[in-house]
């Protein structure tokens, strides 16, 4: 029995589909939703979702950060925003994690709240040009 | 009498303005049509946060120390009044509407002894408010000017909007905007931020397809809680940009469609005069010259 797997940015639905298991990035860990799965909500960090059909991986999904919701049949995933891993662009992650890098270094006496933002965000873009090297 | 050469102006800059409303309202027609895929495509994650706002909401009932962004500060004093209007004029009462209603709000809450400050978006509300109440104004927030909202707009205004309220510069944050209700019509309406109204059927209702389990939370219910707030307060404005955006090219359309027919009917009332007077004055001309030749 497959689960509804529904990928949605603000913007936009950009997946909504049957699949056997997704895996996404949780902030403390890796979680894979299935059928039958205990509902859950968790908070996401920047990472890949990979959405799976028997063992194998069909889409790959890159997301910044976000939540999901997960009941038995179901798993939407509200992300930040979100890119399919093959139209990643690893020069335009690279220049927004140079301006994010400036930016830190400009707020590095203000307040600890920003800073840790920035680092989030900061994380976030890494694992978006690492996802994207993986790829080309 | 005007004389002939000036009703042949005036035919020629009505037909010119026709042409100029009617062009208008080409382009907010394909404009609309954009603007409102655009608030629909949005729909299905306000729908998904409502949803799991709902459900903690539930689950964390009767627990102290909610944030304030969900509860507010518990005082009633100080008003945050986010007036939602275009940049750009010429769409009826599109505008106007939204003003109007903010400066009803205005009145009557400072009547009550409030303080409200006002942050407007789009320059037509700024401009019409600075007449009135310059001095509440915090600054103005410019708007869409017919283009696609970006979701950063928005969201660049919900985490100034979290900073406010965590320095304490407000106790209630309230959205004047039109809400999309047609092509026709749209209604100005209060949407009310800060503290959070949840529906009755949201917070009561287990999300479909759950049965009745327990939810379980990752971090835990507070750190979720205290990252959806903040991301459900950008999307709710984000909702209403987008249902303002696709309001304003609407109005725009109607306003135009209406200025195209009248310029219509003035066209043909100024040719129906137009060749009335050349009528009567060939007629005038004819009398005179056989009158002229009778009295020889």
């Amino acid at each position: 029995m497959p689960i509804r797997v529904e990928i949605i940015s603000p913007e936009k639905v950009l997946v909504s589909r049957d699949a056997d298991m997704a895996v996404m990035p949780g902030e403390e860990g890796d979680i894979a939703a299935m059928p039958d799965h205990a509902p859950m909500m968790l908070i996401l960090r920047g990472g890949v979702v990979s959405i799976y059909e028997g063992d194998t991986v069909t889409d790959r999904y890159f997301v910044a950060g976000g939540f999901a919701d997960m009941t038995p049949t179901r798993c939407t995933i509200l992300a930040d925003s979100a890119t399919p891993v093959s139209e990643i662009s690893v020069d335009d992650a690279t220049a927004r994690l140079e301006e994010l890098t400036s930016a830190l270094d400009f707020s590095a006496t203000s307040d600890a709240e920003q800073v840790e933002t920035l680092i989030g965000k900061m994380q976030s873009v890494r694992a978006e040009i690492d996802a994207g090297l993986a790829t080309h | 009498m005007a004389s002939l050469k000036e009703l042949r102006a005036r035919i020629t800059s009505v037909k010119s303005t026709k042409k100029i409303t009617s062009a208008m309202k080409m382009v907010a027609a394909a404009k609309l049509r954009r603007a409102q895929l655009h608030a629909e495509a949005a729909h299905p994650y306000a729908d998904a946060m409502r949803r799991m706002l709902g459900e903690l909401a539930a689950s964390m009932a009767g627990q102290d120390g909610l944030p304030r962004l969900m509860t507010g500060t518990g005082r009633d004093q100080v008003h945050l009044l986010i007036p939602v209007t275009s940049d750009r004029g010429l769409a009826g009462g599109f505008n106007s509407n939204v003003n109007r209603t903010t400066r009803q709000t205005v009145r009557h809450l400072q009547a009550e002894g409030k303080i409200v400050k006002i942050l407007p978006v789009g320059r037509k509300g700024a401009d019409f408010l600075a007449r009135e109440f310059a001095d509440l104004i915090i600054e103005r927030i410019p708007g869409s000017s017919g283009k696609e909202v970006p979701f950063s707009a928005a969201s660049d205004l919900g985490s100034r909007v979290t900073k406010m309220l965590a320095a304490g510069e407000f106790d209630v944050c309230t959205v004047i905007y039109n809400r999309f209700r047609s092509v026709m019509s749209q209604v100005p309406t209060h949407m009310q931020l800060i503290p959070l109204e949840l529906d009755e059927a949201d917070a009561g209702q287990p999300a479909a397809g759950a049965d009745q389990a327990q939810y379980e939370f990752e971090p835990d219910e507070e750190k979720l809680l205290a990252r959806l707030l903040p991301r459900n307060l950008q999307v709710q404005i984000y909702a209403a940009m987008l249902d303002s955006a696709a309001g304003e090219q609407g109005a725009r359309m109607t306003a135009m469609d209406n200025a195209t027919r009248n310029a219509g009917k003035a066209i043909d009332r100024l040719s129906q005069k137009y060749n009335r007077t050349r009528q009567a004055n060939i007629t005038n001309e004819l009398m005179e010259i056989i009158s002229g030749a009778s009295a020889v």
